[in-house]
């Protein structure tokens, strides 16, 4: 329900964002552009309804208090990109920083097979476009978008169902490990006008599976676009996943992003967000602990200068006994940068022996940067555990006196100290690999990091 | 080497030092003692530089510099090392890394050429092992979790390392047992030599059993009451301070 507004209450918002920016969100894809099922147009056409209803969310919106998409009304943008020529070249390095052994490339949110090397993968696991999927009738994917689809999920969800179209599907078969991190690689370009694009990606391990997914969003361009992604994840009994993303786009774009994934007995979600790029971002986790022994890990780490506005929101919902979950979220801010961290923690009725931990840290570099943290617990059940916490202050001095006085000069010092405050959060990122180039991109942020 | 003259100073408006002179030459190492409250530690922090500490008056040359002009990294490449007397914890940042920097942060400061990772971890391993520290404490994070004795170790293993010309020791025996304070100070004393000098900082004699002073200094009232050789210390001992306070509050 979160996210969702009651009608008569913002019934005026959706002239209010703009007529120029429905009109141009209204064309959708056009039937029969795609080889899509006929189930799809119908699904489509009832998302479109909902988010006409509501338009998009404003700050009188609970869960976007500390959000406002009030920028994004302002653009007019490109809703139907054509594809863009993007040389395999000019893609970044990869994350791991070295040729991958399976890499998925979207570009503007459509996957580029040309662009891509995805290796065969064991035990019959998938890795391919949702278009693809789709056209083909994967019986696997149709069922799980039609239940996701049906579940309400805020204005932007609407947005993204009301474009259903592409992105990424991975399909782990029970009881098989991938052992190569499957890395994909999100590339937003620029245009005449901004593009929009609106990826839905699924992710389902089956019982017993392992698999790893490094995301890396890039821009390759200095001005903005709209990225609106949906991500599904349905994780089987005892399977493990493991998520990484590193949100790294372009200085003007627009990111929001939802995961939302469901557990079941005994699985495991772990999750990393490292955000350093955008104007506006929000990466909203939503984690659904259907059965006992299911466990979240939510861990991010982020870093915003200049007018960054960059939100970090999540929701466990411990539906079942014996679950846990832990969130640590450790963020930099500079200039007139402002984060927000919500973070909400349900426990059900007769979820008994659950336990639940939250912690929000921000150091703040600058007098005009802000931070916002709204922690919010509703516990239904009596035994359980569960804690919160949020932080926000300066270096500690005590630390920047002690490295000065060794000899390291201040700018030196203040480096490290914050490079040491986001390695916590980051030494929290099971994937090895993943640690080095983390540290690099702290040590580049702050080295060239935007001032107001 | 180090040459303090008159010098006031405050904390929060409130004047802890009161005309402190005292000169120390090279090779030479001074004690100064004093009661809780006479103005060891705010010594140690006004010569390191630390912010907080208003110097309302004096004046203070280290090797022919205006010490109190120059911020406190510049302090340590000028040759100033102050063993702190509440080492402090870094969660995040590990032994060898906070080494490292501080090595070539001076070696940059100083136009030297920095040293590669393979020259670094010579040299701190065999200072570290001078001290009995093993490998597992120079991967740790910076004093977290360390005891109080790691602690002081740690100090003057940064002292080794770093080899500073003048060395201030913050009460470096306080919290020490009797082993650990012969550690520390076997590692103080293998670093004596006729270019460096040191200040030892202490409230108890027992200390200088181990470091043996070429002066000694009481510092009572924000400053010095009496100075003498290193029998002014024993003397301390058996007859305490009360003699010193009272002089400095009449």
């Amino acid at each position: 329900m979160a996210g969702l507004v009651p009608i008569a209450e913002t019934a005026g918002t959706a002239a209010d964002s703009g007529a120029d920016w429905l009109t141009g969100w209204r064309s959708g894809p056009a039937d029969g552009s795609d080889a899509a099922p006929d189930w799809l147009g119908a699904v489509r056409a009832d998302a479109a309804d909902r988010f006409a209803a509501h338009g998009l969310p404003d700050r009188r919106v609970e869960d976007w208090r500390y959000t406002s998409l009030a920028h994004l009304t302002g653009l007019e943008l490109d809703w139907a990109p054509a594809p863009a020529d993007v040389a395999k070249e000019s893609l970044p390095a990869l994350v791991f920083g070295r040729e991958a052994d399976c890499r998925l490339v979207l570009v503007n949110g459509q996957v580029r097979p040309a662009l891509s090397s995805v290796p065969a993968l064991p035990g019959g696991t998938v890795l391919t476009s949702l278009a693809g999927a789709l056209a083909s009738g994967h019986p696997g994917v149709a069922d799980l978008l039609k239940r996701r689809v049906a579940a309400t999920g805020g204005a932007l969800k609407a947005l993204n169902d009301s474009w259903l179209e592409d992105g990424y599907v991975l399909i782990v078969p029970d009881g098989v490990t991938v052992d190569m991190p499957i890395e994909i690689l999100s590339v937003g370009t620029g245009g005449a006008l901004p593009p929009a694009y609106q990826p839905r990606n699924l992710i389902v391990a089956g019982a017993g599976s392992r698999v790893t997914v490094v995301e890396h969003h890039v821009g390759l361009c200095i001005g903005g676009y709209f990225a609106n992604l949906v991500t599904d994840v349905a994780a089987g009994a005892e399977a493990i996943v493991r998520h990484c993303k590193v949100q790294d786009e372009s200085r003007e774009a627009i990111h929001i992003a939802l995961l939302d994934a469901a557990l079941d007995r005994g699985a495991m979600f772990d999750s990393f967000c490292f955000t350093l790029g955008g104007r506006i971002s929000r990466n909203e986790l939503r984690v659904s602990l259907d059965a006992p022994g299911a466990h979240c890990r939510l861990n991010g780490a982020y870093l915003a200068g200049g007018r960054q506005h960059c939100d970090h929101t999540t929701s466990v919902d411990h539906a079942a006994p014996e679950t846990h979950s832990d969130q640590l979220y450790k963020g930099v801010l500079d200039g007139r940068a402002r984060a927000v961290f919500q973070g909400k923690v349900t426990v059900r009725q007769d979820a008994q022996k659950v336990e639940g931990h939250q912690m929000s840290r921000a150091l703040l570099l600058s007098e005009t940067a802000e931070v916002n943290t709204k922690p919010e617990l509703f516990i239904h059940a009596d035994d359980v555990q569960c804690s919160h916490g949020a932080t926000a202050g300066d270096l500690d001095a005590e630390a920047l006196f002690y490295l000065r006085s060794r000899g390291v000069p201040e700018g030196q010092a203040r480096q490290l100290l914050v490079e040491a405050f986001l390695n916590e959060a980051i030494d929290a990122v099971a994937l090895a690999g993943m640690r080095l180039p983390l540290e690099r991109n702290v040590a580049r942020w702050m080295a060239e990091r935007p001032r107001s | 080497m180090l040459e303090i003259e008159n010098l006031h100073a405050a904390v929060d408006g409130r004047a802890i030092l009161n005309g402190l002179t005292l000169a120390v030459a090279p090779g030479e190492v001074h004690a100064v003692m004093g009661p809780n409250g006479s103005g060891k530690s705010t010594l140690s922090y006004v010569l390191s530089g630390r912010d907080g500490y208003e110097v309302t008056a004096g004046r203070v040359r280290f090797r022919g510099e205006d010490l109190l002009a120059l911020d406190p990294e510049e302090r340590a490449a000028a040759g100033l090392f102050l063993a702190f007397q509440y080492p402090v914890e870094i969660p995040g940042v590990t032994n060898m890394t906070f080494l490292k920097h501080a090595v070539n942060g001076l070696k940059v400061q100083r136009g030297e050429e920095e040293l590669d990772a393979m020259q670094f971890l010579k040299l701190v391993r065999q200072k570290a092992k001078a001290l009995g520290m093993s490998d597992d404490m120079l991967k740790r994070a910076v004093n977290v979790g360390f005891s109080g004795g790691e602690k002081k170790r740690n100090e003057i293993l940064q002292m080794a390392v770093l080899e500073p010309a003048f060395a201030v020791l913050d009460e470096t025996d306080s919290g020490l047992d009797i082993d650990a304070l012969k550690i520390v100070a076997d590692g103080v004393n293998a670093l004596r030599g006729p270019e460096r000098s040191m200040l030892v900082i202490t409230h108890y004699q027992r200390l200088l059993d181990y470091i043996v002073p070429d002066r000694v200094h009481v510092l009572a009232g924000g400053r010095i009451a009496q100075s003498g050789g290193k029998e002014l210390a024993t003397r301390l001992e058996s007859e305490g301070y009360a003699a010193f306070v009272e002089k400095a509050a009449a």
